[in-house]
């Protein structure tokens, strides 16, 4: 064995003993957590999008924890433009009582009453994929409803034939919405609205509506929210319009109240996109407010 | 040649023999308790998925807890929570990195229960406190199970109470830990 052949053995030998106990010191160094994670984030479905099932009107890509109740009493008072003989509005208010029901994470069915037209209203709404983030992340949720709206006033015309469908009214929607980061949410919601009988030949039984909504949190409690459908058929000039809100989501622990201004009296999705009787324009608006209370009937913990 | 070569073998055994050491579970389950006398509802709240490893030739001890899946009673305490006080996806987990001051005394290959005391810090909420408690370490079958309760002042960790319910949440959490440890074969 010469010295080269020597030197080399050696050399080897150094660089397999240390190689050897190399894992051994990188894992004393590093830390014990490293050694049982798998790198994958576990699935976790994106929550709070919105603070409320509504943004303002329209239905929000948010649902309802699985076993809560959300009862949610909705007031629209009269138009600003009426001045001081109205208390800017004040003095007149319209109403709509709501129950709405969280089945899983992706179903939630509601109902509730109005005092325009005294019209009952009930839906479905059914997330088939929801935002999440993780392993098998989604970037957007994709739900859809499916609700009707019950005239219970009694018929204009009592001497023609009427009819139970005449008062019955139908939608549906697809809401397409993200979270785009802790602030800022945005959602698109295309809308079919068709009415059994419409009061006009004019008229269109099928109005189709794309509606834009979004939310800017401006506090841990506190968000600017927006809510506007637009009307792609059905709207006649000096008549109907399209509906914008405005408003702020204050969130005081127990409750969730929606304060805004909006052209629209009507709080079921028939009545605000296609019976919206008032305008931007001249302040022909409305002071309103949702409130929000959350029940808990299942308790959600498993022990 | 040949001693070189069971040199090496010996030096390499070695190296991997250190991780027959190590225990860890994935599923410990680590609880907190904020309820006062004047809470409406019962403020707690269980996290069934904790991680912790444990090194039982130097008491390296750590835990690791994902702030999303602690479990409430009531969804919306949970929301509450996730949004408003741990900030859960500015701040996804709450890590815990301490070593066992009594390691010596602690026999793993033996069946018994053996008090702990652990040194360490807690880093929740974005911030890091040192955290010392004592707690149990139970050797059975080759497992170990490990259970501590301690407080947690909240304050400590920049999570905020609202004035509003300043009397019915708990200024210091009780946080119990009571995890399943087994070796870990990697």
């Amino acid at each position: 064995m010469n010295q080269n052949m020597k030197n080399s053995i050696i050399r080897v030998v150094a660089f397999l003993t240390v190689s050897a106990w190399l894992p051994g010191v990188q894992a004393q160094e590093k830390d014990l957590l490293d050694l049982v994670d798998d790198g994958k984030e576990p699935h976790t479905i994106v929550t709070n999008a919105f603070k409320s099932i509504r943004i303002i009107n329209g239905h929000s890509m948010e649902f309802l924890a699985p076993g809560t109740m959300d009862f949610r009493i909705l007031h629209r008072f009269g138009q600003i433009n009426q001045g001081t003989k109205n208390l800017f509005g004040l003095d007149q208010a319209s109403m709509r009582l709501g129950l709405d029901f969280g089945l899983t994470r992706k179903l939630q069915v509601g109902i509730g009453r109005s005092t325009f037209k005294k019209e009952l209203d009930g839906y479905i709404k059914y997330a088939p994929i929801r935002q999440s983030a993780g392993s098998h992340a989604f970037p957007v949720t994709i739900a859809l409803v499916g609700g009707a709206t019950i005239n219970t006033l009694p018929f204009a015309d009592p001497t023609r034939t009427n009819y139970f469908s005449s008062r019955v009214a139908y939608y549906v929607q697809t809401i397409i919405g993200r979270k785009f980061s802790d602030r800022i949410t945005l959602q698109l919601t295309p809308t079919m609205v068709h009415h059994n009988l419409v009061p006009l030949a004019t008229q269109p039984n099928d109005v189709f509506a794309v509606g834009f909504g979004g939310r800017i949190k401006a506090s841990q409690r506190i968000a600017f929210t927006w809510d506007y459908f637009y009307n792609i058929n059905g709207l006649e000039k000096g008549v109907n319009y399209n509906p914008l809100s405005v408003g702020v989501d204050i969130e005081t622990g127990g409750h969730v109240f929606q304060l805004h201004f909006s052209n629209a009296t009507g709080m079921n999705e028939r009545a605000f996109i296609t019976e919206t009787t008032n305008t931007w324009e001249k302040v022909d608006l409305r002071f309103g407010f949702n409130l929000s209370r959350i029940f808990q009937l299942k308790k959600a913990k498993s022990s | 040649m040949k001693k070189l070569f069971i040199l090496i073998t010996l030096f390499g055994l070695l190296g991997s023999a250190q991780a027959q050491n190590r225990f860890f579970t994935k599923t410990g389950k680590i609880s907190f308790d904020a309820t006062t006398p004047k809470s409406p509802e019962n403020i707690d709240a269980v996290n069934k998925n904790s991680t912790c490893v444990l090194d039982s030739k130097t008491g390296d001890i750590q835990f690791s807890v994902l702030m999303k899946g602690f479990e409430f009673d009531r969804a919306l305490m949970m929301e509450h929570f996730n949004e408003n006080y741990a900030e859960s996806d500015k701040f996804p987990k709450t890590i815990y990195k301490g070593i066992i001051v009594n390691n010596a005394a602690v026999n793993y290959s033996k069946d018994g229960s053996y008090p702990a005391k652990v040194k360490g810090k807690l880093t929740m909420h974005g911030e890091t406190r040192d955290l010392e408690t004592e707690g149990t370490l139970t050797i059975k079958n080759g497992k170990v199970a490990v259970s501590a309760i301690f407080p947690a002042l909240l304050s400590d960790y920049r999570i905020g109470i609202p004035q509003l319910v300043a009397d019915k949440v708990a200024k210091t959490a009780k946080i119990t830990v009571d995890c399943t440890l087994e070796p870990l074969t990697k």
